[in-house]
Parts: structure tokens; C-alpha cells; sequence
């Protein structure tokens, strides 16, 4: 085993340690698990469930923080955040006919594998309240973290497919199990809403990715290979981009999510437990962004450039609708999750403008949203947990009990508002640039989602904070406790260290960026040609 | 080649023929009392037959018999995985005929006799060939439905096998009798040389067709899917987990050299015929599967819908095609035979119970178990990264590289539907309030099996896809 460690080491095998790293933490979970005493009628022993459950805890933040210290540590020894191109990579033959196993890191994913080690450990603090099914919780967790970091490091469209589509199986499992109570009608059939929303999640997202699967598939058969940096290389005639964007775009927009295709995000944001909640609006949601900007206009510039009109219209719709949607809601995490929709509709924006400051800001919104929509979900699970009601109106004048409380929220509110001197403004002004370089009407209409977001996100505020303390229920409520605290501040100091100097992680991005550009720019120039 | 050398070839088959014979006159002479030691011996034959099929495999075509038999790489893949599935049933079915009364020793002779005739289909080169295959495999699986006899399900379904089984011969032998009429020939060598020069004779593609419908019949491909739910859900579980397994492998082993060999300068006549049957297939599987709750008409439906993802590789009809084929039933004799250790680990005092609510909140009662049937569902979904998704990315690709990309995306959606029910199974099991736990003490065999086929799914090892899709590449490279 030391050998293997050793070698690993020797040659570099970074990123699959990293990605790899918390399965470990699972198995050994499930380990303990499997060695439980039973009674007599098969059941655990209360005792020993006990202790498994306290195992299960440290393991996974033992694992959690492993991962954050590894990832840190990579990015501190071996990345180089001045080169552009593809960094740490690996390179083992699998299937053969062109398919291995190949990871690596450039700047645009090497924060967002930062941002999945980050939250991680935070997500596991914040699932305290978690009592039933320990060991499967912590296990889920655990595994999602894997097949997330997999998505991010993978170099082969096919070892990418298999982790973005295998992270569909944790979260269908966190939503489901550990999701909140309530009953759905559907189709005359009535079920729980967390299984209708589990069921929502999963098809909705398998379908979108199926046709991408079969995009996969003629690439391959295009190109001979499915490795990332040479089909980026590749080019496509300009009538197959079309339809290899379409598919492409199907499971992105899906992801992302984007309008029309969101409604799957409400509902599953409702019913997951907090922790399920920000890991799907921190990092899930950011493989649909990172699709986008890995494989969508690397690979088909010309189509790219071609749907970029429809992608802004879809994106100010989103921007737009979903906020005035967000201004109706009567349930906090609805409310968030539009709130989501919206701010993802700046990425998409920014994304196709083509521009550095559009793409740049994109990537940008997607990392300060990974931190300000993670804290807003998690100042919702501080209520929750209280309370166990996420209706808005059951609340109000919380000021008076929370002070602390009331701070922390004022802050992430404040960011998904984009006030400046937060991360939110950097994003969303850097995204509003680029899109107003290439058409200043779209930067018009975009703006209007920043005055929204200030509506929806300060009557949110106000109803839940501000007012008399009159309800029964909140007159005990006691305020946040140093674990919600240490949660809450370590996403704050992140929030604002990149509000106020954005430039580092501006830094990692551009090289990265510029080389994308650079070749997409030279692709509509030759196409333009012709 | 000498008489000698032929049946030195055929040692498999004359094992397995000698041995069942053996075995079931010392079964008359010992009485049942002796039903244990002949499925002792019975899985004994089966595993040395397969030793002796990997022995014999040199990567070389041996025609025997005059090409009525054909030995090559292609055969000898499937008559691997033939002879391991009928150990396997054999292995999984013991518990069960001691508790429900029906240990008889016939049945795992049956067996046997089976797999002989799913070896002769896979080693078919010839049309009478064909045909004595197919009935050796189908008289003996006949009885098999109808097995417990003091069943009216059971003795239904095997009546309902036979007649609709006997008239899936009467298509195949018309259809066979039209392609000698218009070619002269049995052998599919000698149709193919004259198939080339009458590319578009109506008569013979009318004898296909009739072929193609009845070989349908055998893998349960719809529209002539109608007799596998009934058969499925009345037949004895064990005796449903062998049918769900070897005989569709060996039928659409069949399928495919009887299509390819004796008809390659005619592929655009059959491409269609398949690519419909594939269609309707996923069609069928996918809906009707989402209204079942018996377990066994499940898989049923599920299997049906299977046999039409495998069919589209069939569709692409080039020998990447084949070889996706292959690697899918590989993959898919695998979850089927997990899968149906599950379920007759499904037990409760009185009985086995086959609906899917009884596996409310399995996660609690046996999370084991649990997990194991979680992961093979979801291997059947073709989720990743699990094998599943392997099988239908290979037919997929297949189909893709033969410009058949619209059969590939309606595939793709099809599995994206029939991911529902297999869904609904997992939400019961992890979701529900537990029902009345299942006994404990029943098979730890089967939940080896269980637990072996999960595991073989289970994504640590997905690094040996790579060789399980040469050699299956291998395999069907030797048809063409």
C-alpha cells in the first residue's frame, strides 16, 4: 500500500488521489457499516448505531477536509497559474480506439475543483442535523464529491460522461431519502413531493444528457478519439456543429439550468436536505457553465457564434422571468432557486458573448455564486432547523432574537444582490461588459435582473428579519451557534476577499481564457473565409 | 476432416448430450431422494464443458459436419457465457425446488439438455441445423415453464410456451423452406453466393422476413414479445432467471450469424426489418414495464425492451455492430442473473412474494441486499458508471458509425424512459417505510450471486470493460 502511495506520488497521479481520496472515506463508512452488530430480529443495535454514526461523521470530515488540504496543496506545489494550457495531467490507456483515461487542470477548472473541496467540508458541518441513515448520508456525500472533482479533472469526453451523468445517483439518493415531508399529487398518483422531486431531478437530467451521449458518439467516430484536447483541436464541419452544439447545449441548459428547461431546480432545492441544496446550487449547477466553456465553443466555434443570439435571449428571459418569479415566492428555498436561475442566466450571457470580459465574468459569477447562494442556503437550513418551516411568512422580526444571525443574512443577501464590494457585483458588472461590447441592448435588459434581484432578495429580508416578533413560535429562537458561525464566516471571508480584489482569481482565469479565445476567434475568422 | 477430428470439435456438445443422458438414468435408478447429487453433478458437467469450450478455442473457424456446424471464435464466446449462465441457474435454483417441493432430479437434467441446444444454435451454420438447435433448447425449456406441475400458473405458462412456441417453428421452418427454394441451398454459405446474384428476389426476402420473425420469437423482440410476461411470471422463479439469461443470449447469438452470414449482400433488406424490430422493442419494454407490479412481468418487460437496445447493434449489421451485441448480452446475462438472485432472495414465511411493494424500505431491513439490487438496477437503467451504460454506449456507437444515428437517439430516449420504473423500484427500496422484513437464513448462495454479479457492475471494475470488448470484438470479427 505505502509502495502504491509512493509511486503515486513519484508520478504525479495528483488529481486521481484528489477525485479518489473521499471514495476511500466511503468505503470505509460502508466498512463499518457492513460490521455492525445486529439483534436478534436483524436490526442494529441502537448502541452500535450509535457509534457507527459518530464513525460515519468523523470519516466524512476527516475525508472532506483531506480532500480541501490535498487540492490546496497541489494548487500551492505543482499548478502553474501563469500557463494556459492543460497542467497536471495523467494519461493511463483504457478502452482503447482513442478512449483513456486522461485528467488535468487548466484555469477554468482549477477553481472550480478548489470551490468542490471548499464546500464540501461545509456541507458535512452543516448536516449535523442529519439523524436518520447516518452512514448512507455521509457515504452519498462522499461519492458525490468524487464523481464532482471527476467531472472537473477529466481530459476524455468519455471518463467526463461517466462522472457527470454518475453524479445523478448520490443526489437522487440525498433527495430522496433525507428530503423534507409533504405530499404531491401527480397524474392522479400521490407521492411524496421528495420523490417526485428525486424522480424530477433525475429524468429531467438524463434526458437532457442522453443526446450529448450519442454527440459523444459521433465525435468519436469523427475524430478517432474522445480526448478533450484534441477534439478541441478538431475541426468540425460546420453542419455537424450544429447539431453536436444542439445535443450538447441539451444537457448543459438542463444542468446550468436555463430557461425553459429550469423547473426541475425548484423543486429539488425544496425538498433536499440543506447540505443537498448547497452542493447543488454551489457546484452541481457549475458543470452546466463548465460544460459550456470546456466543450461547447472550444469545439463548435462557428455554431457557437451562430446560437449566441438565442443563447442571450433564452439568458435575459431567464434573467428576467425567473426573478420576477423569484418575487412571488412564498417559500424561502423557491425563492433562492429562482434567484439561481436568474443569476445563471448572467453566466450564459457572458459565456457566449466571446469576449474576455464576458467569459471571465462568467466564470467569476459562477465561483461567487458557489459561495453566496451555498451561505444563502445555508442561512435558510439555520431557520429550518429551528423552526422546520421554510414558508416566508411564518417569520419575521428576527432581528430581534438573531443579531448575529441577522448580519450574516444582511451580507449574502447583499451579495446576491451584487452590491458592490461583494463577489456578486464582480460577476454580474464583468458579464454586463462583455455583453454590452457585443450589443449594448442586451446589457440593457440584463441590467434590469440586478434592480430585480435587489426587489425579491430585500422583500425577502425584510419580511423574514425586520418587523414586530409577534409569531409564538420564534419568541425562543435561539441565534446562530459557533458551528453556523464558523460555516457562515468561512464563506463570508471568500465572498468578500473577492469582492473587494478580484484580481486572483481573474489571474487564474485569463490565461486559460485568452488561449480559448484566441482559438475561437481564429476558427470564425477561417470559417469566415470560406 | 476425419470423423474423429469432428467429434473431438464437438466434445462439448457430446459431453454434455452423454452426460445428461448418464445423469438422468441414474436419476431413475436413485429416485429423487438423489435430485441434490444430479445438480452437483449436473453444474460439475456444465463447468468442464466450459473448460472444454475455452480449451478448444484457438481463434479458428473449424466447419464440421460439412458446414453444417461451425466452430469459431464468434461461438465459442457465446457458448462461454451459455454454459456459465445454466451452471449459475442451477446453482441458484437449489433452495428453491427444496422449498417448494420440486426436487425432482429432471430438473437440472433439463437443464442441461438445454444448454446442449443452445450450443448447437450458436454453433448453427446450416439451416436444418438451425432448426434442430432450436428445438432441442425449446422442448426442453417447454417443460422447464411447466415444471411445478401442481401450479396452474406454472402448467399454464409452459402450455402457453408450447403453442405459441410451436408456431414461432412453423414460421422459421416456412421461412426456411422458401430460402432453399429460391437459393438451394441450407447452408448459409452457399445461400450467401446465391443470395448475391438475387439482391432483389421478393420470394426469398419473403423467407427472411419469415426467419427474422421467428428467430423474433425466441429473443422475446416485439411484436412477437406477447408470450414472455405470462411465461415469466407463471414459470418457477428460478426457472425465469434461466430464461431471462442463457436462452436469449444464445437466441440472439443466433440471430445474429444466421442474419449475417448467409444474408451480407442483402443487409439493406434486412437492416429495416431489424431496426423496426429494435424500435419496437424499446417502445414496448419501456411503457409497458411502468404499469407492472409483479416483479417478474417486470423483468419481463424489461427484458423485452433489452433484447431491442441489443438489436439495434444487430441494425448496424457491420462487425462492430455484432461485437456491441455480444458485449450487451454479456453484460445484460450478468444483471439478469443478479438481478433474479434478488428477487428470490425475496421471501417472507409462506412463500416467495413478487410484488415490488414488498421491497418497501429494504435499505433498513437488508441493506446488503439493498444495495446489491440498487446497483443492478441502476446497471439495468444503463446509468453510469456502471457496466450497463457500457452495453448500450457500445450498441449506440455501433449504430452511430452505421448512420444509423435516429436509431441511436430513439434508443437513447427509450432508456431514458425505461430508467423510470427501474427508478421506482430503487425509490421503494430506499424511500418507503419498511415492510415486514424478508427471511434471513434463506441461500447464502444466492446472495453471492447477487452480490458477485453486483459487484462484477460495480464500477471499481470498470477497467475490465476494455478486454470483455476486444474479446467480444474478436468473437464477431470471425463472422465476417
Amino acid at each position: 500500500m505505502n509502495d502504491l502511495l509512493a509511486e503515486s506520488l513519484a508520478s504525479q497521479h495528483w488529481l486521481s488521489l484528489l477525485t479518489f481520496l473521499p471514495l476511500v472515506g466511503a468505503a470505509a463508512i460502508a466498512l463499518r457499516q457492513a460490521m455492525a452488530r445486529r439483534g436478534a430480529d436483524g436490526e442494529i443495535l441502537a448502541k452500535d448505531q450509535a457509534q457507527i454514526d459518530t464513525v460515519a461523521r468523523t470519516v466524512a470530515m476527516l475525508f472532506t477536509v483531506g480532500a480541501f488540504v490535498v487540492s490546496v496543496f497541489v494548487y500551492v506545489a505543482y499548478y502553474d497559474p501563469s500557463f494556459g494550457g492543460y497542467q497536471l495531467v495523467e494519461h493511463i490507456e483504457w478502452l482503447g480506439g482513442g478512449v483513456s483515461y486522461k485528467m488535468g487542470v487548466d484555469g477554468i477548472s482549477i477553481l472550480f475543483v478548489l470551490l468542490t473541496t471548499f464546500v464540501m467540508p461545509i456541507c458535512i458541518a452543516a448536516s449535523k442535523t442529519i439523524e436518520k441513515r447516518v452512514p448512507e448520508y455521509m457515504i452519498a456525500f462522499l461519492v458525490m464529491e468524487t464523481l464532482i472533482l471527476g467531472v472537473f479533472c477529466a481530459l476524455d469526453l468519455l471518463v467526463f460522461y461517466l462522472f457527470f451523468e454518475g453524479s445523478l445517483i448520490p443526489m437522487f439518493l440525498i433527495i430522496g431519502v433525507w428530503g423534507s415531508k409533504g405530499v404531491k399529487e401527480f397524474g392522479g398518483v400521490s407521492m411524496p413531493s421528495r420523490v417526485y422531486a428525486a424522480i424530477k431531478f433525475f429524468l429531467y437530467t438524463l434526458l437532457g444528457s442522453v443526446f450529448m451521449l450519442i454527440a459523444i458518439l459521433w465525435m468519436w467516430r469523427y475524430a478517432g478519439t474522445t480526448d478533450i484536447h484534441a477534439l478541441q483541436q478538431t475541426a468540425f464541419p460546420a453542419g455537424a456543429q450544429k447539431w453536436l452544439w444542439v445535443a450538447f447545449f441539451a444537457s448543459f441548459a438542463v444542468k446550468m439550468p436555463m430557461w425553459p428547461v429550469h423547473t426541475w431546480l425548484p423543486d429539488a432545492h425544496v425538498q433536499a436536505p440543506t447540505a443537498g441544496s448547497v452542493v447543488l446550487a454551489a457546484i452541481l449547477l457549475k458543470m452546466g457553465g463548465y460544460g459550456f466553456l470546456r466543450f461547447s465553443l472550444p469545439m463548435f466555434p462557428i455554431a457557437s457564434a451562430d446560437f449566441a443570439p438565442f443563447v442571450y435571449a433564452l439568458s435575459i428571459i431567464a434573467i428576467i422571468y425567473t426573478s420576477l418569479v423569484a418575487l412571488a415566492q412564498e417559500d424561502m428555498k423557491k425563492l433562492i432557486a429562482y434567484s439561481s436561475v436568474a443569476h445563471m442566466g448572467f453566466v450564459t450571457m457572458g459565456i457566449f458573448t466571446g469576449t474576455s470580459q464576458g467569459i471571465e465574468g462568467g466564470l467569476f459569477q459562477m465561483l461567487s455564486h458557489g459561495f453566496i447562494s451555498g451561505a444563502l442556503f445555508l442561512c435558510v437550513g439555520v431557520l429550518y432547523d429551528r423552526i422546520h418551516t421554510r414558508e416566508i411568512a411564518a417569520y419575521g422580526g428576527l432581528v430581534h432574537r438573531m443579531p448575529f444571525y441577522a448580519f450574516l443574512f444582511l451580507f449574502f443577501t447583499m451579495g446576491n444582490v451584487g452590491l458592490p464590494g461583494v463577489s456578486g457585483f464582480v460577476g454580474e458588472f464583468l458579464t454586463m461588459a462583455g455583453a454590452f461590447k457585443v450589443n449594448s441592448w442586451i446589457a440593457f435588459f440584463a441590467a434590469f435582473g440586478v434592480i430585480l434581484s435587489a426587489a425579491y432578495a430585500l422583500r425577502l429580508y425584510r419580511q423574514v428579519m425586520y418587523g414586530e416578533l409577534t409569531k409564538d413560535k420564534l419568541m425562543a429562537i435561539p441565534d446562530v451557534d459557533a458551528r453556523e458561525i464558523v460555516m457562515l464566516g468561512l464563506l463570508m471571508i471568500f465572498a468578500l476577499a473577492l469582492g473587494v480584489y478580484p484580481k486572483p482569481a481573474l489571474d487564474v482565469f485569463a490565461p486559460s481564457v485568452d488561449g480559448l479565445i484566441a482559438s475561437f476567434d481564429a476558427a470564425l475568422a477561417a470559417a469566415g473565409a470560406h | 476432416m476425419t470423423i474423429a477430428d469432428t467429434l473431438f470439435w464437438l466434445s462439448p456438445e457430446l459431453m454434455l448430450a452423454g452426460g445428461a443422458m448418464a445423469l438422468l438414468i441414474a436419476g431413475v435408478f436413485l429416485g429423487d431422494a438423489s435430485a441434490r447429487h444430479i445438480s452437483t453433478a449436473s453444474i460439475v458437467l456444465l463447468i468442464i464443458a466450459l473448460l472444454t469450450v475455452v480449451a478448444l478455442n484457438n481463434g479458428l473457424r473449424q466447419d464440421l459436419f460439412g458446414g453444417a456446424f461451425r466452430i469459431d471464435a464468434y461461438s465459442s464466446f457465446a457458448k462461454t457465457l451459455i454454459l456459465a449462465a445454466a451452471a449459475i441457474a442451477i446453482l441458484m435454483s437449489d433452495r428453491f425446488i427444496a422449498s417448494e417441493q420440486l426436487g425432482r432430479f429432471e430438473y437440472p437434467v433439463l437443464i442441461v439438455l438445454a444448454a446442449l441446444g443452445m450450443l448447437l444454435m450458436v454453433s448453427a451454420n446450416d439451416l436444418i441445423a438451425l432448426y434442430m438447435g432450436v428445438e432441442t433448447q425449446s422442448l426442453a425449456l417447454y417443460i422447464l415453464a411447466a415444471f411445478n406441475r401442481d401450479s396452474r400458473r406454472s402448467t399454464e405458462a409452459g402450455l402457453k410456451y408450447f403453442v405459441l412456441g410451436a408456431l414461432s417453428s412453423c414460421m422459421l421452418l416456412y421461412g426456411a423452406s422458401l430460402i432453399y427454394g429460391f437459393t438451394g441451398a441450407t447452408n448459409f454459405a452457399a445461400i450467401a453466393e446465391s443470395a448475391a446474384v438475387q439482391r432483389e428476389n421478393v420470394g426469398l426476402v419473403f423467407g427472411l422476413a419469415f426467419l427474422v420473425a421467428g428467430l423474433a420469437f425466441k429473443v422475446s423482440a416485439a411484436p412477437f414479445h406477447m408470450w414472455t410476461p405470462d411465461v415469466y411470471e407463471g414459470a418457477p422463479t428460478p426457472v425465469t432467471a434461466f430464461f431471462a439469461a442463457a436462452p436469449k443470449l444464445a437466441a440472439m447469438a443466433l440471430f445474429a450469424r444466421a442474419l449475417v452470414t448467409p444474408f451480407p449482400e442483402i443487409v439493406d433488406q434486412w437492416r429495416p426489418l431489424i431496426a423496426i424490430l429494435a424500435v419496437a422493442s424499446m417502445t414496448v419494454g419501456a411503457f409497458s414495464a411502468i404499469v407492472q407490479s409483479n416483479i417478474k412481468r417486470l423483468m419481463a418487460y424489461s427484458s423485452i425492451g433489452h433484447m431491442g437496445f441489443a438489436l439495434i447493434g444487430l441494425a448496424a449489421g457491420t462487425a462492430n455492430g455484432v461485437g456491441s451485441v455480444l458485449v450487451y448480452m454479456a453484460i445484460y446475462v450478468v444483471m439478469t442473473i443478479g438481478a433474479f438472485a434478488c428477487i428470490l432472495l425475496m421471501r417472507r414465511r409462506g412463500g416467495m412474494t413478487e410484488a415490488i411493494e414488498d421491497l418497501s424500505g429494504l435499505t433498513r431491513t437488508n441493506p446488503g441486499l439493498a444495495f446489491a439490487f440498487t446497483v443492478l438496477l441502476f446497471s439495468l437503467a444503463g446509468v453510469p458508471p456502471t457496466a450497463g451504460f457500457f452495453g448500450k454506449f457500445f450498441v449506440f456507437q455501433a449504430a452511430v458509425e452505421a448512420d444509423l444515428v435516429w436509431l441511436a437517439i430513439f434508443g437513447a430516449v427509450m432508456s431514458v424512459i425505461s430508467a423510470y420504473y427501474y427508478l421506482r423500484i430503487i425509490w421503494i427500496m430506499w424511500f418507503n417505510e419498511p415492510a415486514p422484513a424478508f427471511e434471513r437464513e434463506v441461500g447464502a448462495r444466492l446472495g453471492m450471486t447477487a452480490f458477485g454479479s453486483a459487484a462484477l457492475l460495480f464500477p471499481v471494475l470498470l477497467i475490465f470493460i476494455g478486454p470483455l470488448v476486444s474479446a467480444a470484438r474478436n468473437a464477431a470479427a470471425a463472422l465476417f
